[in-house]
């Protein structure tokens, strides 16, 4: 049966001066699933993912998005392309409002130039319409839906998360790339996350997720990829890489690997 | 929630009602100071100017967030452009122009200024191009050299060939016409006798309406999104999938549109340029225009504008006299007292109002209508 990849990347190699951080590394995403990429710190998932959005150029790789070939050559194509990512230490822009940033996230998909904004033509209007209420949406869809005229600073840390991901979704991706969602987040804005997820899930954007947390990462991932020392040492199921002898022992070392 | 389409009816009204007294105020203002002398019309005229410039250094340095210090380069470009293609100046030192033009070089303005703001936006990609990857303080520097460049040019290109007159200047620039009406003579219309400087002055103030009009539709506009964006995190833009370059190089060719439009009409305006009217000092009074008034905001920026292009006049009116009337004589000349006190100004603007004197609304949660505050209480982190 052939698989319905959404994300086909593989061979991917990166050196950073004497540090070769990738070896090789390849991932098979199928469509609506939320893809897990762990591994302990230094492992290399940033890189893999800057790689993949197109901000570090690899040594070598090949990259297929929906079944079409795409260069990561600069991170804005990336976005073209359908992945949209979000930031370890969220990235925002702090002095616009919650719904500007959305709104910023509309931005590839339409059209209207300088020229038009200036004579306002009815396309104008139109699409300033749509983009208003599509992204207005998206800030329900999220659960902050209220806050749209505040500034995105003012939101508290879980807010801002959403928002993040709010504006990610604007971009109409076919790959949502989460790096490291719940950091810094408390017990009860992790549910909250995952729920969020799910939803996301369910409505038909794949994801593909980093994560620290294990716990987070078994319970919401289909497949799981483990990456150690820039080389993947696991894919499977949560289950099953959870027991695998060596990815204990790439987390806790060698003395914990039962015998 | 009900109230607010009532709400927002009562506000359209309410800059309805301020639009048009503006409106009154601007057509009336060159009349009442036309008793006053014709001096503060010519202040007039030139706040309005200032006002075209301020907003298209607004787009870069407000919008785009990208620090130009050269911005006065752009003027001069406009200035020149329509100094040697509404002057005898061309026509007498190429045989070859005067030949094919036996009457003169004689722009007309709906010419003149598509064209000066064209090829000032030329100049600002060319600007724009090599300093793409520069920010902040290597911008500035940048930006700076460019706008000295300029002018150093203009002040050496009369040899080999004779293209800017060198320091003498270029002279007997044609006023503007607009088919026969010509805006250096005194007009009667309906009993009011309106001089050439007031017909300027109405010229002016609608091109900077027209420029008002231009920032504010941009602003709101998916470009002017993109632009803040890019001000705001260059990253998080390029992953939103704009494409940086372009836009950073439409904020410099836009910027520079209004620059090369006011600077033909300075051209027109005064029948004279020279290089010393683009020197850095002026790139320094515009950015201090928009820093002064509310960096990216538009009503501050105007607000700046005026508040800086008038206020050397009324310090003239004032001071001198005052000086003579205390000792007898002039202890400080207001030009070096003008230039103390913008300084004054600038640190005292830094010190206790950063963001300008009239700057952007702020909607924080503590400004918020809405009575629930977020239900998540989360420390930053």
């Amino acid at each position: 049966m052939a698989r319905d990849l959404v994300l086909h990347v593989g061979g991917i190699s990166k050196r950073f001066g004497g540090l070769q951080a990738l070896h090789s590394v390849g991932v098979d995403i199928e469509r609506h699933q939320i893809y897990g990429l762990i591994g302990p710190n230094g492992a290399g998932k940033t890189t893999f993912f800057n790689v993949i959005t197109g901000l570090v150029r690899p040594d070598a790789g090949t990259f297929e998005l929906d079944g079409r070939a795409y260069e990561p050559t600069s991170v804005h194509r990336v976005a073209a392309a359908g992945i949209a990512r979000t930031f370890q230490n969220i990235r925002l822009f702090p002095d616009m409002t919650v719904l500007e940033n959305v709104m910023v996230g509309r931005h590839v998909r339409t059209r209207c130039g300088a020229l038009a904004a200036i004579l306002r033509t009815r396309a104008v209007r139109e699409e300033e319409a749509q983009i208003r209420s599509r992204s207005s949406q998206l800030l329900d869809y999220v659960g902050i839906g209220p806050y749209g005229h505040l500034q995105a600073r003012t939101l508290s840390y879980g807010d801002q998360r959403r928002l993040e991901i709010a504006r990610a979704l604007a971009t109409d991706p076919k790959l949502l790339a989460l790096d490291e969602p719940a950091a810094g987040m408390n017990a009860t804005e992790k549910t909250e996350l995952r729920g969020l997820l799910e939803r996301i899930r369910a409505d038909g954007v794949t994801i593909l997720l980093i994560e620290h947390d294990v716990k987070l990462v078994m319970g919401l991932c289909d497949q799981v990829t483990v990456l150690d020392e820039g080389r993947i040492i696991k894919v499977g199921a949560p289950a099953q890489v959870q027991h695998d002898p060596a990815v204990i022992e790439a987390y806790l070392g060698r003395a914990h690997v039962p015998a | 929630m009900t109230t607010l389409p009532l709400n927002l009816r009562h506000r359209r009204g309410a800059a309805l009602g301020a639009a048009a007294l503006i409106a009154l105020l601007l057509l009336v203002l060159p009349l009442a100071a036309g008793w006053l002398g014709p001096a503060w019309v010519r202040t007039l005229a030139f706040a309005a100017l200032y006002v075209m410039l301020a907003l298209g250094l607004n787009i870069v340095v407000g919008f785009a967030g990208l620090l130009d210090l050269g911005y006065i380069a752009f003027y001069a470009v406009g200035a020149y452009t329509f100094a040697l293609l509404a002057s005898p100046h061309l026509t007498e030192n190429f045989p070859r122009l005067a030949q094919a033009f036996p009457g003169g070089m004689h722009v007309p303005i709906w010419g003149a200024i598509p064209l000066g703001a064209t090829i000032a936006a030329a100049f600002g990609v060319l600007l724009g191009a090599p300093v793409l990857k520069l920010r902040g303080d290597y911008l500035a520097i940048v930006t700076l050299g460019f706008g000295e460049i300029i002018r150093i040019f203009l002040n050496n290109l009369n040899e080999p060939v004779n293209l800017t007159n060198g320091p003498q200047g270029i002279t007997l620039i044609d006023p503007v016409r607009i088919g026969d009406f010509r805006f250096d003579r005194t007009v009667s219309f309906l009993g009011v006798h309106l001089t050439s400087l007031q017909l300027y002055y109405y010229l002016f103030v609608a091109l900077a309406v027209i420029s008002v009009l231009v920032c504010v539709r941009l602003q709101d506009s998916r470009l002017g999104r993109a632009w803040m964006a890019i001000r705001e995190d260059e990253v998080a833009a390029k992953a939103m999938g704009i494409n940086v370059r372009n836009v950073k190089l439409l904020a410099f060719g836009l910027g520079a549109t209004f620059g090369g439009v006011a600077g033909s009409m300075f051209a027109s305006f005064q029948g004279f340029v020279s290089p010393e009217s683009f020197s850095l000092m002026e790139s320094v009074i515009v950015l201090s225009m928009i820093v002064l008034g509310g960096l990216g905001h538009i009503p501050g920026v105007i607000f700046g504008a005026v508040l800086l292009s008038v206020f050397p006049e009324v310090l003239r009116h004032t001071v001198g006299p005052l000086q003579m009337q205390l000792f007898g004589r002039i202890v400080i000349d207001t030009e070096v007292l003008r230039m103390l006190l913008y300084g004054v100004a600038l640190v005292a603007i830094m010190l206790y109002r950063p963001k300008g004197l009239w700057p952007a609304p702020q909607h924080g949660v503590a400004a918020s209508p809405d009575p629930a505050p977020p239900p998540r209480a989360t420390p930053r982190g």
